[in-house]
């Protein structure tokens, strides 16, 4: 019998002398020529192109700091995983084709055409390997958002028929069905009653008129139901008149993921229309990192003007209720350290949420060394966590991410995305480590005073 | 006509054309591309203050970040600083320049200016070896970093070597000075060096984007 030092970490990934990396996956879609591929790459990463994004390409210095901010580099040293270095074939080609100064390039035949293997080997890059956390975008001495950039170049990549198999499944299936899981509006009524069932608690249910519109993430129905309950609960302490409505539910939103613009806007408008119809004027999205770059960000421009609702992440929201006193909770005698959802606090700016629930709830609170908009990413964030092939890379890098969390010493590990929640138990399980996520919001929904509206 | 009146008469002429015509052309071509509006809700306001305010915050690293970045940062602010005050400090070039602005400032000792402009090229040539070296470096660098390195690099050097008189004519190591100056006014506005400016456009873009957003910038 043979059993394992809890204390130390079982690297299944170390490299060793028999060590034999796996076959190379290069995932296509669709019956494309390489030709119209490359064309296609590159014609929808610079559609959408404007002045912040053109200077980014023209201005990069290529002074390497953003490779200190990675994680991927950081944990692998590989010199591949450049955050910069990543979008270099759309850098390449906008200096070439759109830069102020492509007619020379091209004279000159000084920037290499780009081939349809360069576009394979940079699937691994833009999609296995990024986050799209962001962490690069800070470092920048010239400020630019490097993210930002690889998001755009995930557009060229989807067009082309070019990202890995398994996120473009899911980015299907919920073009398709409304939900990358398959989540049907009758599967979603019948967890919902199951969760106000089992914690006994009433959940609105397609309500014509309601003011506040709550939307949940597949992952929360599917492997963390009790979310459900908990919207609920923290909902009806408020005082809100709120709903779940079965033709708008589903908060994630992997057409951004993937870089498929018009799935995006799919997703999205199907909670813009849902919210209209019912007059809400807010719309409360859960414990999910994307799902509020999503909507809080990009939903408006989505729908091409103003939403005429306003949009809460529910950590923002219980912030707010608990400062109006709408809803109050006990406290709680424990130490809590928190995990920022990238999307959320770094590049959503609702940093500061968390920490006034966290407050409320009168915890000893350790923050992380460099915690909040400098943390470490979960490495399942920006689609990576459906990605198989790049599990043994994701949970190389999620080692950082562990030293950063025991170095709190602090008895519970809080996050507000179920997404973060996913890839933390997945690596939790696999390194049998001792930390087990939590929520925050089901945190405040246990302990809500009773008389708190 | 001999060399130093040709590098400083048509020489130095054609080539303030020529940075002037390619910073604006460079400049104009990014600023004509179509701006989508931004629908979002607001969180705080973004415009202009946060443009200067993430221009002048960028200047400085972050404190995660700085263990991992302090030898190529602080190699790059005496680059930069050496550069600027050999420039703009060194008397005979505010000389210059008053000359065609006509107005001049403050120098600094021609003592100060030299200690100045060695500790700018031995910065530069260890940043030099930084990018030979370091694998990241090596291999997102092309031909731009390293010919942008040697036009910015050589007006330090032919100036620094004026006073040792190394067996050449003053007129003649002045005109290789004003030649290389030349290079360098003809280089800036097409390849990386026009980080000079460009660096208000990405980081002014950068700060309006997300101070509006109320995120970390």
């Amino acid at each position: 019998m043979t059993t394992v030092d809890g204390r130390h970490t079982l690297d299944r990934e170390a490299e060793r002398l028999a060590y034999k990396p796996p076959e190379i996956r290069h995932d296509k879609q669709g019956d494309m020529e390489d030709e119209a591929r490359i064309n296609a790459a590159m014609h929808h990463f610079v559609k959408n192109f404007n002045t912040q994004t053109a200077s980014y390409l023209d201005g990069c210095l290529h002074c390497g700091m953003c490779a200190d901010a990675c994680h991927y580099h950081v944990r692998t040293d590989d010199p591949r995983y450049t955050p910069i270095w990543k979008i270099e074939l759309f850098k390449r080609t906008y200096k070439r084709q759109v830069g102020p100064f492509a007619f020379f390039y091209r004279l000159l035949g000084l920037k290499r055409h780009v081939t349809i293997d360069d576009l394979e080997e940079w699937q691994h890059l833009l999609y296995d390997s990024c986050t799209v956390c962001g962490r690069c975008s800070l470092v920048c001495p010239m400020g630019i958002d490097i993210a930002g950039l690889v998001s755009m170049a995930r557009h060229g990549m989807f067009k082309a028929g070019l990202i890995p198999h398994e996120l473009h499944e899911v980015a299907k299936k919920s073009a398709e069905t409304g939900s990358p899981l398959g989540i049907t509006p009758e599967k979603f009524e019948d967890r919902v009653e199951w969760m106000a069932d089992e914690h006994d608690v009433e959940i609105p249910m397609d309500v014509e008129q309601a003011d506040v519109l709550a939307v949940m993430s597949s992952i929360e129905i599917q492997k963390y139901p009790q979310s459900i309950a908990a919207t609920a609960k923290i909902l009806n302490a408020a005082g809100e008149t709120w709903t779940f409505r079965t033709d708008g539910f589903e908060a994630t939103n992997f057409g951004m993921l993937s870089g498929n613009p018009d799935w995006q806007k799919v997703a999205t408008m199907k909670l813009i229309d849902a919210a209209i119809k019912i007059g809400a004027k807010m719309i409360v999205l859960p414990e999910c990192g994307h799902a509020y770059m999503a909507l809080r960000w990009q939903g408006a421009n989505m729908y091409g003007k103003p939403l005429p609702f306003k949009v809460m992440h529910i950590s923002e929201y219980m912030a707010d209720a608990l400062e109006k006193g709408k809803i109050r909770v006990k406290h709680v005698p424990k130490s809590v350290t928190y995990h920022d959802p990238c999307q959320v606090s770094r590049r959503g700016g609702a940093t500061k949420a968390a920490r006034v629930v966290l407050d409320h709830l009168g915890v000893d609170f350790r923050e992380m060394q460099f915690g909040g908009d400098y943390n470490w990413c979960c490495g399942g964030g920006g689609g990576v966590v459906t990605i198989t092939r790049a599990d043994g890379l994701r949970r190389r890098v999620f080692k950082l991410k562990m030293d950063q969390v025991e170095k709190t010493e602090a008895d519970e590990l809080l996050s507000s995305c179920a997404n973060c929640r996913q890839s933390f138990d997945d690596s939790q399980e696999y390194f049998n480590w001792d930390y087990k996520m939590g929520s925050l919001m089901e945190m405040v929904a246990e302990n809500l005073e009773e008389d708190g509206s | 006509m001999d060399l130093l009146e040709f590098a400083r008469g048509p020489a130095l002429q054609v080539a303030a054309y020529i940075l002037v015509a390619g910073t604006i052309w460079r400049i104009v071509g990014i600023l004509l591309l179509r701006e989508k509006p931004d629908y979002s809700e607001p969180r705080a306001r973004g415009g202009l203050g946060a443009a200067l305010k993430v221009i002048y915050s960028r200047s400085f690293t972050a404190t995660p970040f700085k263990p991992a970045t302090l030898y190529p940062k602080m190699l790059a602010y005496v680059m930069h600083i050496g550069l600027f005050a050999v420039v703009l400090l060194f008397v005979p070039h505010i000389m210059f320049f008053e000359g065609f602005l006509g107005f001049s400032w403050p120098g600094l000792p021609n003592n100060a200016i030299y200690v100045l402009g060695v500790a700018s090229v031995a910065s530069a040539v260890a940043l030099l070896v930084r990018r030979l070296t370091s694998p990241v470096l090596r291999l997102i660098s092309n031909f731009d970093d390293y010919f942008s390195w040697f036009v910015s690099t050589l007006p330090l050097v032919t100036g620094l070597i004026i006073p040792l008189r190394i067996g050449f004519r003053y007129e003649d190591l002045l005109a290789i000075h004003i030649l290389s100056v030349v290079l360098l006014m003809i280089w800036l506005p097409f390849g990386k060096l026009g980080h000079t400016f460009l660096v208000f456009i990405t980081r002014g873009t950068t700060g309006m984007v997300f101070e509006r957003r109320g995120a970390r910038t």
